[in-house]
């Protein structure tokens, strides 16, 4: 029953609520990262390792810190707080025990800190949870851990898209930016496909 | 206002355990750097150009640092970079042999003609998609000039239609080598030798309706070489610059006269 839930919650992380397409949350890597696949790939291994690492230390302050003394409002500032102190505190883990990975996640880990997809995930996770009792630390995790692979599948999709536009015959006035969103407000479109989709399989 | 003592502290707590612990962080994962290497990369030029074979002038002020890498191989630093580069590593220098790069081409505009008129965009890569190029000869010269244009040291001219090296003004960097979408550049030693100055692999026939100056590969030169320098692959003679004596008999065996004397 467990299994199930999380995997449902996984999955609607991914196509139903995913945070670039359905929420709108961390557009900007969303169209300044994905111009090439690999760039793409290596931008949303940071930021999903970033989310669940961000969710997994701000679950605890803000249940167990926050609310029991009536600082809900302040989550934002403090979640910022957090999450760049996070940031920081990774790559000069990376940089020093593992320069391989630093090396490819590096030049991104500073872009994070104030990317609005993890502020957006961290507090959105807790939104559930005051929603629903049973989404607990775990889920909340998963939640996130999702988020991110979203965050993936859709860099990886309109990156695919974009090295595709690169050989287009574009009108001038559309050329760069313009087309970049009409795509991008067309792929957010057809991910709106995948609604009720976790529910009719898993529900 | 005890709420707001409470809030202050509790975000002021929670900033300074996390600014210490980033402070404690930086010093215990401090990662040395390598003072040598950069201090090598400041005797660099700074051109990236990847003469050298490494991924810019860093990483090659890394190898050298790590003793990876001879001196020598910067080659638009030359004699002067080597030599510092070497007393900063405590090393006897490589011995820079100075290159430059040719153009195997001599489909000048009295040699050759176009086979078709091209109106597209004046780049040799773009003009090399269309047909190989509107040259008679799809293996010459385009002569729109990408080589020259990437060349950092105004080394190349495009003259009469074919493009021409300085030898004097190269800093074989081989920008222009990769550029050439034809593959006519290449980087030879810088000393007095016979080189072909063409690439056409067709037959002696079609080879000579295409170009004046094309090579034939009729063996002349390889008869006329004492030494055995020049060899003749695909229709096309090829000079060895390790055993050619600049002694000029081929250039003056060769009946298309597409062999030079390079300086």
């Amino acid at each position: 029953m467990m299994a199930k839930e999380l995997v449902a919650i996984f999955l609607a992380a991914i196509l139903t609520e995913n945070y670039v397409l359905n929420k709108f949350l961390g557009i900007c890597p969303f169209l300044g990262v994905s111009k090439k696949v690999n760039t793409a790939v290596g931008m949303s291994a940071a930021v999903t390792f970033v989310m669940v690492l961000a969710t997994a230390v701000t679950w605890p302050i803000y249940t167990y810190i926050l609310l029991p003394n009536g600082l809900g409002y302040l989550q934002t500032i403090v979640f910022i707080l957090i999450i760049a102190a996070l940031v920081q505190l990774v790559e000069t883990v990376l940089k020093k025990y593992m320069p391989p990975l630093y090396n490819s996640l590096g030049i991104y880990l500073p872009l994070i800190t104030t990317n609005c997809a993890v502020l957006g995930v961290t507090m959105l996770v807790l939104e559930k949870g005051a929603a629903d009792p049973s989404f607990g630390y775990l889920q909340s995790l998963v939640n996130s851990f999702g988020a991110g692979i979203g965050f993936l599948v859709a860099m990886v999709l309109f990156a695919g898209v974009r090295e595709r536009m690169e050989s287009c015959d574009i009108p001038q006035s559309l050329k760069g930016l313009p087309i970049t969103l009409v795509a991008a407000s067309l792929v957010a479109v057809s991910f709106l496909g995948f609604n009720g989709l976790v529910e009719g399989l898993l529900g | 206002m005890n709420a707001i003592l409470l809030a202050v502290a509790i975000v002021a707590g929670i900033g300074l355990i996390a600014g210490l612990g980033l402070a404690v962080a930086s010093i215990l994962m401090a990662v040395p750097k390598d003072e040598k290497a950069e201090a090598v990369l400041k005797l660099l030029p700074g051109a990236n150009c990847g003469a050298c074979g490494y991924s810019g002038c860093s990483g090659y002020a890394a190898a050298l640092a790590k003793g990876e890498a001879k001196a020598g191989l910067c080659s638009p630093g030359g004699e002067a970079v080597a030599q510092e580069v070497a007393r900063v590593l405590g090393v006897e220098a490589g011995l820079v042999e100075k290159k430059t790069a040719i153009v195997r081409c001599m489909g000048s505009y009295d040699n050759t003609s176009d086979r078709m008129e091209y109106q597209g965009i004046a780049s040799c890569a773009a003009a090399a998609q269309l047909y190989g190029g509107a040259g008679a000869c799809s293996y010459g010269c385009i002569g729109f000039g990408d080589c020259a244009s990437v060349c950092e040291y105004d080394a190349i001219q495009i003259c009469n239609g074919v493009a021409r090296v300085n030898a004097a003004d190269c800093r074989a960097c081989s920008q222009c080598v990769t550029a050439c979408p034809k593959h006519l550049i290449s980087l030879v030693p810088a000393k007095p030798q016979a080189v072909v100055r063409c690439r056409n692999c067709d037959k002696g026939g079609e080879a000579r309706k295409a170009c004046a100056a094309a090579c034939i590969g009729c063996m002349r030169c390889v008869k006329a070489c004492e030494v055995g320098a020049v060899s003749v692959k695909q229709f096309n003679a090829v000079v060895d610059p390790q055993k050619c004596t600049a002694c000029g008999k081929c250039a003056e065996a060769c009946p298309q006269g597409c062999i030079d004397m390079l300086l």
